[in-house]
């Protein structure tokens, strides 16, 4: 746009420099414009609100989700008289993390649905397809879940309510994820009132958006706050009575029982309410506030699929009472065990957090690939060091403490039990276990969460052993 | 099968108008005279684009008034071009082009959307083509209507403030006046009015008085604007005047200082109304409040992430889940249903008129149409950033329309004035060159 003439390109110079800021301005917006399409717009467009894909299905057939070792997990069978019926071959086992499509859409039914609604069948076979009026059939999803260990998790829960959560620290690929009660993604809508009005929320995703009390597992926590504040050669040294007095009341160790002198890897292995106790009560509290949120608790969590945040609300004003509850994990904080399984995720892989991933790959219904979804760093959660200091703690928990009984030749588990009350009555609590094995194939961090059962070692460990052992022995 | 036509037709649509498009680029500053087989194509380009578009809408909803409606847009067209060439000769043709191009555009997607209002888009166009007929006649006459800047600026601002008092409230803002059951916005009128003004005042002396006055005045204005809740208006005054402000007084510091000005205002805006706040929170996450303040920009953003860089096809997508799709969502409509990609294009369209108008302000000699022209330039294509801007999120949404495609007759009857003034001062340019070979006694090849 420059002017030939030296007078006039002189007189025009402002009208020059007007053309190219317009011109800068619009690139920039064209340009954001192709990037929202191209970056963003599929997470945008998987959204419940958004009744357009409603209409996708009138042209296409619902495409297949499969497991990671192909097998299928949902598909649609089209019977003769072209009625559709989602079909899910393993019935209730993968409930939640499929999730439903009749009915509204939930889970992994809702995560890809854009793909699984978009066929990238052969080009000239659509066109056909679309001569003769017939539907194409829609693309694959290749997901990250392991048969093997959905069913070991679903089967060792039985029928308890919880939730089971296992993840691969090193990619963050989901491999497992149950929540309990189930139901038979199938049948939703047929049975959508009875589902939907139950007593025990059938259709809540505990593993996301259950928030609990984290009992003891949440030492961990509380332990890395205190290896952060004290030079890590201290010498810490506790003499258990079985109880500490806070106030009017006091904190007992699980059962009353006296640990007796403990350093503080026994404390953490036995999990001493009242060593922890005594911690909880002089840490600073903006410090441990700070680490919390660095462990993602009051904050967003890198999911695609709805959950619930974590909190965490001790205050410097707080009494000395709850910051000592809240040390062990029974103040006023609440997890979802997802979360947690994120947290042991990132310690066993050094600190750093792999973003959970649910979709591995999209292909075309004859198996061609589409598009490779790539794993994610979230970032470090922590330093190495500390990681690595806290694995060598929860080693500890197997070797001499509270899950001893995952002590296996085939593998070694480090790993946390947690007992939380929930209620005035203290007889009844949430199971706890988070942990992470390592063996002869990649790492394997579970995190499992049974309700209303008993403690940590007795109700959570087997649950841990059994997927651990469908991992490694098969 | 019509599945299939409606599918191929997306792409046939999408080459015409990209060539079209290239076209117009390659025509901005050649001699047209230069170019006569290209404007040809552009000719055949735009019917082919008009009837293709039509066509697989009458083949989508089977509506046969379509067909008289179609008929009836060819005539008016054709009638259109035919009386230009006889009037005025030596008129753009790449601008009476882009106009028709823009308004057969919008026509077509209107049709898709509202039956209704398309045909009274359509008999306002053709009035307004009619109203604006003698404009380029007069601009290239009268001379002396640049005397009257007072007039404009005053007589602006007072009709702005009466309907700051008297307008009637819409979507919380007050917009328009109701006259013998004929609802206009005036402020659309007056955006001209306020370029002719500032024009006026600036082009001969730009001492430190001038500025103060023609600054305060042009302020009083955004201001009334802002009190009206027309936020969109009162920032395609504000960004207007500092355009014109920089380019008289050619100091680039006038420039910053305004925007800095303009920044603290915004600011102090979103502190103090909730409406600001409220447009701000839809902008800077919609999915989060998606069933209040966020549902608009969110349905826009399902309509052009669905529609993809192909669209969905004409009549295919959904764009009547978006709320006021007709008027300030339009952008998200095409883009829904006949594709990014030709959106896309549609901005060049649009991005192609400006650098037309500012090779026309460049090429004049008179320092006052000059300023008028970059004046309307900058109107037409800030307020087009603003209206796609808002609607894809790439910034909070402030309601303003797409020039020649968003259904409403004050902003098409004015964005018909902008396009006849414009006209005329191509004319006026015509004549400076005649003039000016006149004098120098031989032919300048340029």
């Amino acid at each position: 746009m420059k002017k030939k003439k030296g007078k006039s390109k002189r007189n025009n110079r402002e009208y020059t420099n007007v053309l190219w800021i317009i011109t800068g301005v619009f690139a920039l917006m064209i340009g954001y414009l192709a990037w929202f399409q191209i970056m963003e717009s599929r997470d945008v467009i998987n959204n419940p609100y958004n009744a357009r894909l409603d209409t996708l299905e009138e042209k296409v057939i619902r495409g297949n989700i499969l497991a990671s070792d192909g097998q299928i997990l949902a598909y649609t069978r089209v019977d003769s008289d072209g009625t559709e019926s989602r079909i899910y071959p393993f019935d209730c086992t993968f409930s939640h993390v499929l999730g439903y499509a009749d009915y509204g859409k939930t889970g992994i039914e809702s995560l890809g649905n854009f793909q699984l609604l978009t066929s990238n069948a052969y080009f000239i076979e659509r066109f056909i397809n679309e001569l003769q009026g017939e539907k194409n059939i829609g693309d694959s999803l290749v997901t990250t879940l392991d048969v093997d260990l959905q069913t070991a998790a679903h089967d060792a829960l039985s029928t308890r309510k919880g939730a089971v959560v296992v993840i691969e620290p090193s990619t963050g690929n989901v491999r497992a994820l149950v929540s309990k009660p189930d139901y038979d993604p199938g049948t939703v809508a047929e049975n959508w009132t009875e589902l939907s009005t139950s007593k025990d929320s059938i259709l809540l995703n505990r593993a996301m958006q259950g928030l609990y009390p984290p009992g003891s597992i949440f030492k961990t926590v509380t332990l890395l706050e205190y290896l952060r504040e004290h030079n890590m050669n201290e010498a810490f040294s506790f003499n258990c009575t079985g109880s500490v007095s806070v106030g009017n009341s006091s904190i007992s160790c699980y059962h009353g029982n006296a640990h007796g002198k403990l350093d503080l890897e026994e404390a953490f292995a036995e999990s001493c309410n009242s060593a922890f106790a005594e911690i909880g009560r002089d840490l600073d509290v903006e410090e441990f506030q700070g680490l919390a949120s660095q462990l993602l608790f009051n904050s967003d969590l890198p999911l695609s699929f709805p959950y619930s945040k974590s909190s965490f609300s001790l205050k410097e004003d707080d009494t000395d009472a709850i910051k000592m509850m809240t040390a062990i994990g029974q103040g006023d904080t609440l997890v979802t065990p997802m979360h947690m399984a994120m947290l042991v995720s990132a310690i066993a892989n050094d600190g750093v957090l792999m973003v959970p991933r649910f979709l591995d790959r999209t292909e075309n219904y004859t198996g061609q690939l589409v598009e490779r979804y790539s794993t994610e760093t979230y970032g470090a959660l922590m330093t190495q060091e500390e990681a690595q200091l806290l694995q060598e703690y929860m080693r500890a928990v197997v070797e001499e403490g509270t899950a001893s009984a995952l002590q296996s030749d085939s593998y070694t588990v480090a790993g946390k039990t947690g007992t939380a009350e929930y209620s005035s009555d203290k007889s009844k609590s949430h199971a706890w276990f988070i942990g992470y094995a390592s063996g002869s194939k990649p790492d394997l961090a579970v995190c499992v969460l049974v309700e209303e059962a008993g403690s940590g070692g007795e109700y959570a460990v087997p649950i841990a052993k059994r997927i651990f052992d469908a991992y490694y022995e098969e | 099968m019509v599945n299939i036509i409606t599918d191929l037709a997306k792409y046939v649509m999408i080459i015409l108008l990209a060539v079209y498009t290239l076209l117009g680029f390659r025509l901005v500053r050649k001699p047209q005279e230069e170019k006569r087989a290209a404007l040809w194509t552009q000719d055949f380009l735009l019917f082919a684009l008009q009837f293709t578009g039509n066509a697989v809408l009458f083949l989508n909803t089977e509506n046969e008034e379509l067909l008289y409606f179609y008929g009836m847009q060819l005539l008016a067209f054709l009638i259109f071009l035919l009386l230009q060439r006889i009037v005025y000769p030596r008129s753009d043709k790449l601008l009476n082009h882009n106009l028709l191009l823009l308004l057969s555009v919008g026509l077509l997607m209107l049709s898709r959307l509202s039956f209704d209002r398309a045909q009274r888009q359509f008999q306002i166009a053709v009035l307004a083509g009619g109203l604006t007929f003698l404009i380029p006649w007069i601009i290239r006459k009268a001379g002396r209507l640049r005397e009257l800047y007072w007039v404009y600026g005053a007589g602006g601002l007072l009709t702005l403030i009466a309907v700051l008092i008297l307008g009637n409230t819409a979507f919380g803002a007050r917009l328009s006046l109701t006259i013998y059951d004929v609802t206009i916005q005036p402020s659309e009128f007056v955006k001209i009015l306020f370029v002719f003004f500032v024009a006026g005042m600036l082009y001969e002396t730009q001492d430190l008085k001038r500025v103060a006055i023609t600054t305060c005045a042009a302020a009083a204005h955004v201001l009334v604007l802002v009190l009206s809740r027309d936020l969109g208006g009162a920032l395609i005054f504000f960004v207007t005047y500092l355009v014109m402000l920089y380019v008289a007084t050619k100091q680039p510091l006038y420039f910053l200082a305004g925007l800095g000005a303009g920044c603290v205002a915004a600011f102090a805006a979103w502190r103090l109304f909730s409406h600001v706040q409220a447009r701000v929170l839809a902008w800077s996450n919609p999915f989060a409040v998606i069933e209040e303040e966020g549902y608009q920009i969110a349905q826009s953003l399902f309509a052009i992430g669905t529609g993809g860089w192909f669209g969905m096809g004409l009549g295919q997508g959904m764009p009547n889940k978006i709320p006021v799709v007709e008027e300030d969502f339009i952008f998200s409509a095409i883009a829904e249903e006949m594709g990014i990609l030709f959106a896309v294009l549609l901005v060049f369209v649009y991005l192609c008129c400006f650098y037309m108008i500012l090779n026309i302000a460049m090429c004049l000699k008179d320092a006052y149409y000059k300023l008028v022209a970059l004046g309307l330039g900058t109107l037409l294509i800030f307020q087009v950033f603003l209206s796609i801007g808002g609607v894809i999120k790439f910034i909070p949404s402030t309601g303003v329309t797409l020039p020649f495609i968003s259904y409403g007759g004050s902003s098409l009857l004015s964005m018909f004035a902008v396009w006849a003034i414009v006209q005329g001062m191509y004319l006026k340019r015509g004549d400076e060159v005649a003039e000016n070979e006149k004098e120098k006694g031989q032919i300048k090849k340029k």
